[in-house]
């Protein structure tokens, strides 16, 4: 069977001959389409990092979830939530309500709510579980965890159809946003929810560490293709689901570790819109340098 | 009397400092005042007080008529991304938020509003160009549509002439004469006393407190000027709490 001749069957082969490839598959567009525009708005808002900090700070939750039930996916998902929602929301509280800048105060409460989970997690468990809890396993995704990403991604969308506007506004223009008396602190919270969620639902099937790379990776790329916000977000979607199907059938022709593999994927992605992208891109760049508009 | 903005022994300031220091006065409906002074005299302050946006120290902002969220106001650009991927177009239809609110919908009229509004400050065909690709004083033409979108019966104006080329100027200060001819209620924070002796009636000179406030050719006088120039803008770290405030 030789793979580089048949580029379809590569892709196929793999999904159509085993369950929890499917599954994952699954996984991994349900993921696409919540994680899309929740980091094009990260990106927006510079707030790059702060997926990355969720990421930590979403760890002590799973680990208490880990020590109450074991290596269960919904406890652990759901501790981790909780643990996302606390640090999500003081720290966007404390800088409303507060001078502290919003990367500061998410920087000590991600500190410690991290330092908390390491803590946790070596008072039981090994490295192995460690590992599982950073890295995921998406080849692992039963019923129960397919469900739970899918819903989060529908309540994903469903929230940023009925918040877009508000939410397009206080990016743009925080100051307009409340002199019009626009709901601009809920909008911000109720983001700082659907980052959270996102980062549980992406925690599932990727680990901790790993979301944030299909969360922001297929975001930053699109700033290279698209050029308003909703194309944005489309853009990232689709990059998104590309890297997984791409990333998993690399990780199953190649016998990688499928988490890294999903989010190489995305990373090669980025680069390749870095150079060749249609907008501001180096290859945009060198071209426009010759061709230009008339007025 | 027949003000529609009445500022009561107001009080506004950071850190307990105050910056704008127990003024009382009244803007009178259809006026259009120039706010002038030193730097850190309180001008800004002022208008992010009666938008509410900073909470007084002490005394108090009345509206009689209009509601906060009808006041436009035009705060000094540095307060918005401008690089946001939003089009002229998206952005002028913002103005319409009294109606249209978060959730409701850009209607044909105000489509048609928001064109109209755009061709008013010299923009037409600008529609589908984005913020960011635009320069500064195409993007105070910009933010003066969307003004002129929302139909506020009362406009607050932050510098809108700093660090915009005199073609520019010349036009948006065209466009807020006729929103004082169409009797709407203008306070415009400016520095450049020429413009302000030529076309505005009325003038606040605050450094503080109000050095005087009044119509203009009163208010700017040699006398005032000079005063205000000796008040500075000097922020005292050991100053002593305030006796005035006994009300």
């Amino acid at each position: 069977m030789s793979v580089a001749l048949d580029p379809a069957a590569w892709l196929i082969e793999p999904f159509a001959a085993f369950g929890f490839m499917r599954r994952a598959l699954v996984a991994c567009l349900a993921l696409a389409l919540g994680s899309g525009p929740v980091g094009v708005f990260l990106v927006l808002r510079r707030m790059s990092l702060i997926g990355d900090t969720m990421a930590h700070a979403v760890l002590p939750g799973a680990a208490v979830g880990f020590l109450v039930a074991g290596l269960s996916l919904p406890a652990m998902s759901l501790g981790g939530l909780v643990a996302g929602l606390v640090v999500a929301l003081l720290s966007g509280l404390v800088t409303r309500f507060t001078r502290v800048k919003e990367d500061a105060s998410f920087a000590a409460f991600f500190l410690i709510s991290l330092a908390a989970g390491v803590m946790i997690v070596s008072l039981k468990g090994n490295n192995v579980d460690l590992m599982h809890v950073l890295f995921g396993s998406i080849l692992a995704v039963d019923d129960t965890s397919l469900l739970l990403v899918a819903g989060i991604a529908t309540i994903s969308l469903l929230t940023f159809a009925l918040i877009y506007r508000p939410l397009v506004v206080e990016c743009f223009d925080p100051v307009f946003s409340r002199a019009v008396g626009g709901p601009g602190t809920t909008v911000h919270l109720v983001f700082l929810v659907l980052v959270v969620l996102n980062m549980v639902a992406g925690f599932q099937a990727l680990g901790t560490l790993m979301a944030v790379g299909l969360m922001m990776l297929p975001a930053v790329a699109a700033r290279f293709w698209a050029r308003d916000v909703w194309s944005l977000a489309a853009v990232a979607v689709a990059m998104a689901m590309a890297s997984g199907l791409l990333g998993l059938a690399w990780s199953y022709h190649a016998d990688l570790p499928s988490g890294p593999a999903i989010v190489l994927t995305a990373g090669g992605f980025y680069l390749l819109s870095l150079l060749v992208g249609r907008r501001d891109s180096l290859a945009a760049r060198l071209l426009r340098r010759r061709r230009h508009l008339e007025g | 009397m027949g003000g529609v903005i009445e500022l009561d022994d107001l009080t506004l300031g950071y850190e307990r400092h105050p910056a704008v220091h127990h003024l009382s006065g009244a803007f009178a409906a259809g006026s259009l005042t120039a706010v002038v002074g030193p730097n850190g005299g309180g001008k800004s302050t002022l208008l992010k007080g009666i938008m509410g946006l900073l909470r007084p120290l002490s005394g108090r902002v009345r509206l009689h008529g209009p509601e906060r969220r009808d006041i436009a106001y035009l705060p000094q650009q540095v307060e918005m991304d401008s690089d946001f991927p939003i089009t002229v177009l998206d952005t002028v239809l913002l103005g319409h938020w009294r109606r249209a609110g978060s959730f409701g919908r850009f209607d044909r009229a105000m489509h048609a509003a928001a064109i109209d509004a755009i061709d008013a400050v010299g923009l037409a065909g600008f529609e589908g160009r984005l913020l960011g690709s635009l320069s500064s004083g195409q993007r105070q033409r910009v933010l003066f549509a969307r003004m002129a979108a929302a139909d506020s019966p009362v406009i607050l104006l932050d510098e809108p002439f700093t660090a915009i080329d005199a073609r520019t100027t010349a036009d948006l200060l065209a466009l807020v004469l006729r929103w004082h001819e169409e009797g709407r209620t203008i306070i415009a924070v400016l520095h450049d006393f020429d413009q302000v002796r030529r076309h505005f009636p009325a003038t606040l000179l605050l450094a503080r407190e109000a050095i005087g406030w009044g119509e203009t050719a009163a208010v700017l006088t040699e006398a005032n000027l000079e005063r205000m120039q000796r008040m500075g803008e000097a922020w005292d770290q050991a100053a002593e709490i305030c006796g005035r405030g006994a009300a």
